[in-house]
């Protein structure tokens, strides 16, 4: 659905971004991952057909975004990082009129089976200037999916919204992607590891990684820390923990009951771990992830300076 | 072309909701009513009243080359400076069909204001026996909206290569300002003083198309101008992509 090679964007002398290959397929939810200023809204906006890359080629939906810019534009629906609206215009004319420039069929049905879905349809008449940030970006969601885009790119989507609304528009973006292909950016590792099939991180104008959230915690991050905590323990209990395949390193912390168990990298021992120590007769009062998490793959990444994984 | 009408047809629908558009037309309005007026009860006082159309066209014409860049000054800058500009840059529409509606738009809007001083031409046909010369009238009404097209244009032109409004409406000002006078500066004949007095805003409607003389070279000067202001206006915009 997306493709680019060596997507490669100067501003003057300085490069935002250098060499981006990759791909996403149709359905995929694709994060890009990156602190501010790492290029991501230049990608975004080069595959949106706002702007032409530097060098390198880009296809969206089978159009490339220069020689086929028109095609492209037609097919994505684009979500700004900061929400393009008129504050004069009320919800459904600004709806309208993006509607009408994008040749959507029976658009007033549509402008409401759209504001349904992003949950406006109370608000049709209400005059933009006068929402909150979040019904905002819920309309920017609305104009982005008005015209049934096979693609989507989504620039920050939940920045600046309250909790429940970013759990709102998170479960928005999940059901959208199983129907078409989303792209969105974030720097809320959370968010990507909880959204996304597959993320990018990009630092610097590179992609450092690429894989899906757990691969990247699991094999970026090398070994897991599990903490078990278990009414009285014993020594038994910890040796037969140790035998349990994919299990690195077994230590017992005196007096708090817990075990902490280090697991080697792509080892999922969670399981076999709690039926181990019931099997022994030991209750089990407690078993936790205090696994590495996305968030400090993406700071020991992003902090480097030198790609780890640089792939051209 | 559909896609220039749809952005023709919101900017026009603005100007409704715009404050200022609505202190171009009270002012516009209000003086052109003031000095229709003044000239109607001083004529009485001197005794007939010439059946002259155009009793306040002159004026009128003044009044819009102070006020149009202020119709204009928005029309791209406030997209570029709001963000929208990213909107309509990824919609697929093309770059010249998004500045021929914003130009259509404010055309539109200015049309109607030409429209409703038509009730000054009108009175004063019911006060004068056998009523106005209206051949001259219908010339010179074209002349004015040729020259507002061609204002309008270099007011759109103008506003693409600014992010603030205000800004946009001064430089436009002055550009106008500028074509306006630049007549006054050929002092003879021959070489470049007929270039600049081609070059002359006021000139091609005053000297011709006010007089009720339809002169091809007039219309071609306003009509390329506006095709040329429009045209530079939709690279401008094009230009924003590669920055």
């Amino acid at each position: 659905m997306i493709r680019t090679y060596g997507l490669t964007k100067y501003y003057g002398v300085h490069p935002a971004i250098q060499g981006l290959s990759f791909e996403a397929a149709p359905r995929e939810i694709l994060g890009f991952l990156g602190p501010n200023g790492a290029g991501k809204t230049t990608t975004m906006r080069i595959l949106a057909g706002f702007m032409p890359p530097t060098e390198g080629r880009a296809e969206v939906a089978g159009f490339d975004v220069v020689d086929q810019s028109l095609e492209v534009r037609r097919r994505v629906g684009y979500l700004p990082e900061t929400v393009p609206l008129y504050p004069d215009l009320s919800v459904s004319e600004y709806l309208g009129y993006m509607g009408s420039l994008r040749r959507v069929g029976d658009l007033e049905a549509r402008i409401e089976e759209v504001l349904e879905e992003v949950g406006l349809i109370e608000r049709s008449e209400s005059i933009i200037g006068n929402l909150s940030k979040g019904l905002r970006q819920r309309l920017g969601l609305a104009q982005a999916l008005l015209h049934q885009p096979q693609v989507l790119i989504l620039d920050e989507p939940t920045i600046g919204l309250d909790p429940a609304q970013i759990i709102e528009v998170r479960r928005l973006i999940q059901e959208l992607g199983k129907e078409r292909t989303v792209l969105l950016s974030t720097h809320i590792l959370s968010e990507a590891q909880q959204l996304c099939d597959r993320v990018l991180i990009i630092n610097k104008g590179l992609i450092v990684a690429e894989d899906t959230p757990a691969n990247l915690q699991a094999q970026l991050a090398g070994a897991e820390q599990l903490i078990v905590r278990v009414v009285a323990p014993d020594g038994a209990l910890t040796q037969l923990i140790a035998r349990i395949p994919g299990v690195a390193k077994v230590s017992q912390e005196p007096g708090s009951g817990e075990i902490h168990v280090a697991t080697s990298p792509g080892h999922d021992v969670r399981a076999q771990l709690a039926r181990t120590i019931v099997e022994q007769g030991h209750d089990l009062l407690e078993l936790r992830q205090a696994g590495v998490s996305l968030e400090s793959v993406f700071l020991q990444l992003t902090q480097e300076g030198v790609p780890s994984g640089s792939r051209d | 072309m559909r896609n220039a009408w749809t952005i023709a047809r919101r900017e026009f629908r603005h100007y409704f909701v715009s404050p200022i558009a609505y202190a171009v037309a009270i002012f516009l309005f209000v003086v052109l009513g003031i000095l229709f007026y003044i000239s109607v009860s001083f004529l009485l006082t001197t005794g007939e009243i010439p059946p002259d159309g155009r009793i306040v066209m002159g004026n009128m014409v003044f009044l819009l080359i102070w006020t149009t860049p202020f119709l204009t000054m928005r029309l791209i800058a406030e997209e570029a400076g709001s963000g929208t500009m990213e909107l309509l840059l990824t919609a697929p529409i093309r770059d010249w069909e998004l500045v021929l509606g914003k130009w259509l738009g404010a055309f539109g809007f200015v049309g109607l204001l030409l429209a409703v001083s038509w009730v000054y031409p009108i009175l004063l046909h019911r006060m004068t026996t056998p009523g106005i010369d209206q051949g001259v009238l219908l010339v010179a009404y074209f002349g004015v909206l040729l020259m507002m097209g061609a204002i309008l244009a270099i007011g759109v032109l103008v506003s693409a290569f600014f992010r603030n409004s205000l800004a946009a409406g001064f430089a436009t000002l002055a550009v106008i300002l500028v074509l306006w006078v630049i007549g006054s500066l050929a002092s003879g004949y021959g070489g470049v003083n007929e270039i600049v007095r081609y070059l002359s805003f006021s000139d091609h409607f005053f000297d011709n198309l006010y007089q009720g003389v339809v002169d091809l070279s007039d219309i071609v000067y306003y009509v390329s101008l506006t095709v040329l202001a429009l045209f530079t206006a939709s690279q401008v915009v094009e230009s924003r992509r590669w920055r």
